[in-house]
């Protein structure tokens, strides 16, 4: 779906023939052979810009709605919200350490396990893999993106986590047992099974977009390589990597947004534990997955309003997250919508 | 080296062949006619259905996509049309962040937007929520769709004298109108399969409900009170419920990438 020429490339053209065509003053977009635009012109351009600015207007209403849900607790609690780690909802204290802390290694686990096998796949498919194959496991790969959450969790709680619990987590304590991570009795839900289903979970969205920004890297660097005598691989780790560095980086922070802000399967395999235990065999909870367990059965105002911090403390690190994959993916293709389109 | 890639190839496609493997294995055995047209029966019983499910999914989709597909298709025409405005900066950049917004947070919004104020759940609250997520997604294949279209198609219209308005849509809109079908089913795809927007807002129920202002059931809301209830009976049916949810899905989402690959052939 990515333009092959970039769009400024496609419009320049464009615009100097509409110029030369009617002697029009210069503008910035092309303009209507018309001297006058009809009135259809205004009602159009109008209609389009309340569409437009919808936009914009959701993304600041819904600040406004989470800042005044969570009035109360910002209240009372402040940023120290973010650093305390009681969360008891009786007593009405309430603090979202562990919830952060859980996110963020949940995340983290995740990445570790996605990025390489994504970046694998994503550099054979561009550089070595038969021409014939290479269309198809993109498409098959990015159907794992269009499974929706809450089946990768029913798989995940009766299908990977029965294996989980009997294979590989005794065998990660007899042979790592030495090490914090994996001491400690083994329940089934825990963090590492969250993050194991998380990273299948992001794995197609760090390929996808590598691979669209790989693409993006012109081919007469790859040729210019190649030229000098280069092996295929050589022109891979010299040339075409360095170029498309950081919209890699771009693709995986994308991916980092999505598994920060990945609720249902999260949910169904964590643990739901408000604690933080070093042994990755120990339950865990995150703050997507505490919304998704506790808002329906809140019974007070201030639990209300702690979630809803909790939702707008999760909704301002993924923006924050997503803008910076923007900005490092419009490096290598700007303007091409790399990473855009709905998977 | 490129052993060791193609180790990670099948590394990344084995998720999918087992989850799809394991859905019809423990799924396709309580697929039936009556699983399809009755309303579930009480816990403990055999039998019943997920039409209640199906009926609110159908609903709650059905009306998203009336809010969020007009009004991304037309957000995507500005950014493509005016693509140098302000405006279109604006929206795109908001667009691609909306984008990666957990959907929960989107539910909680919903919730404080709709729920909170009616003080009841209700379909329509997450018909909203869903809405929200379509938004960003058609508008961004929209906006690439039009990009696609030669600007000598435009400039022709041009200079026979249409309006502005006019070569938009008759001639760009037009045209690349088949990629824009496909964007809206992806984007319908996608949140067909959404479950943490409506956790808090359709909430779910055991009826059959056409009252798109009261709590509804939906697909995947059924898929997880299913599978995380106690019984046996249940985690068959979250099974069945699953593998209907992913053949609505996979269907829509490849159906529409069929169709545009075949497009994008014709047009060389």
């Amino acid at each position: 779906m990515t333009s092959p020429e970039s769009p400024a490339a496609v419009e320049a053209p464009a615009l100097a023939s509409v110029r030369s065509a009617d002697g029009a003053e210069p503008s910035s977009r092309p303009v209507p052979v018309a001297d006058r635009p009809s009135p259809g012109d205004h009602v159009f351009k109008w209609a389009l810009t309340g569409a437009a600015l919808a936009v914009p207007t959701l993304l600041l209403f819904l600040l406004y709605e989470l800042s005044t849900g969570s009035r109360l607790a910002i209240d009372k609690f402040g940023l120290h919200f973010l650093v305390d780690s009681i969360w008891d909802p009786v007593a009405e204290q309430f603090g979202a350490y562990p919830l952060i802390f859980g996110t963020l290694l949940s995340s983290f686990l995740a990445l570790l396990f996605a990025v390489p096998l994504s970046l694998g796949v994503a550099i054979y498919l561009t550089e070595f893999a038969p021409r014939a194959l290479r269309q198809p496991v993109a498409f098959v790969i990015e159907l794992l993106a269009a499974i929706p959450s809450v089946v990768y969790g029913l798989w995940g709680v009766f299908v990977l986590m029965p294996v989980l619990k009997k294979v590989v987590f005794p065998v990660l304590r007899d042979g790592l047992g030495f090490l914090p991570f994996f001491q400690g009795p083994i329940y089934g839900p825990s963090m590492l099974a969250a993050s194991m289903i998380l990273s299948i979970m992001v794995m197609p969205f760090i390929m996808a977009v590598s691979r669209e920004v790989l693409l993006a890297v012109p081919g007469n660097q790859r040729e210019a390589a190649l030229a000098l005598g280069a092996t295929r691989w050589e022109a891979v780790w010299t040339t075409i990597l360095p170029y498309a560095r950081s919209g890699i980086m771009g693709a995986v922070v994308l991916g980092l947004g999505r598994a920060l802000g990945e609720t249902m399967a999260v949910t169904m395999l964590i643990g739901n534990r408000h604690e933080i235990a070093a042994s990755l065999f120990a339950p865990g909870y995150t703050m997507a997955a505490v919304i998704a367990n506790e808002f329906s059965e809140a019974a007070t105002d201030m639990h209300f309003s702690a979630l809803t911090y909790v939702a707008l403390a999760l909704f301002v690190v993924t923006v924050l997250v997503n803008a910076a994959a923007r900005l490092l993916i419009w490096r290598v293709a700007r303007g091409s919508g790399v990473g855009s389109k709905a998977l | 080296m490129v052993g060791l890639m193609i180790g990670c190839v099948v590394l990344a496609v084995l998720p999918l062949l087992l989850i799809l493997g394991s859905l019809i294995i423990r799924g396709a055995g309580s697929l039936s006619v009556a699983f399809f047209t009755r309303p579930p029966v009480p816990a403990g019983e055999t039998g019943g259905g997920v039409v209640h499910a199906i009926v609110g999914t159908l609903m709650i989709v059905g009306a998203a996509s009336l809010i969020g597909i007009p009004l991304g298709i037309g957000a995507g025409i500005f950014c493509a049309e005016y693509p140098h405005n302000r405006v279109s900066w604006i929206s795109r950049f908001v667009a691609d962040v909306m984008n990666g917004t957990p959907s929960i947070v989107v539910g909680v919004f919903a919730w404080t937007w709709i729920v909170a104020r009616q003080k009841h759940f209700s379909g329509l609250a997450g018909s909203a929520a869903l809405a929200m997520l379509m938004v960003p997604m058609v508008m961004r294949t929209t906006e690439e769709m039009i990009k696609l279209v030669p600007n000598s198609l435009r400039e022709a219209a041009l200079a026979l004298g249409y309006p502005r308005w006019r070569t938009s849509l008759s001639i760009i809109v037009r045209t690349s109108l088949p990629g824009i079908v496909t964007g809206s089913l992806l984007a319908v795809a996608r949140v067909a399969g959404e479950t943490a927007p409506l956790l808090f807002t359709a909430l779910g129920s055991q009826y059959v409900s056409f009252n798109i202002n009261q709590p509804m059931a939906a697909l995947p809301l059924a898929v997880f009170t299913y599978a995380t209830g106690p019984y046996e009976e249940w985690h068959r049916n979250a099974w069945a419920t699953a593998l209907v949810l992913i053949i609505v899905v996979l269907v829509l989402s490849v159906g529409a990438r069929v169709a545009t690959r075949r497009r994008f052939q014709l047009n060389g």
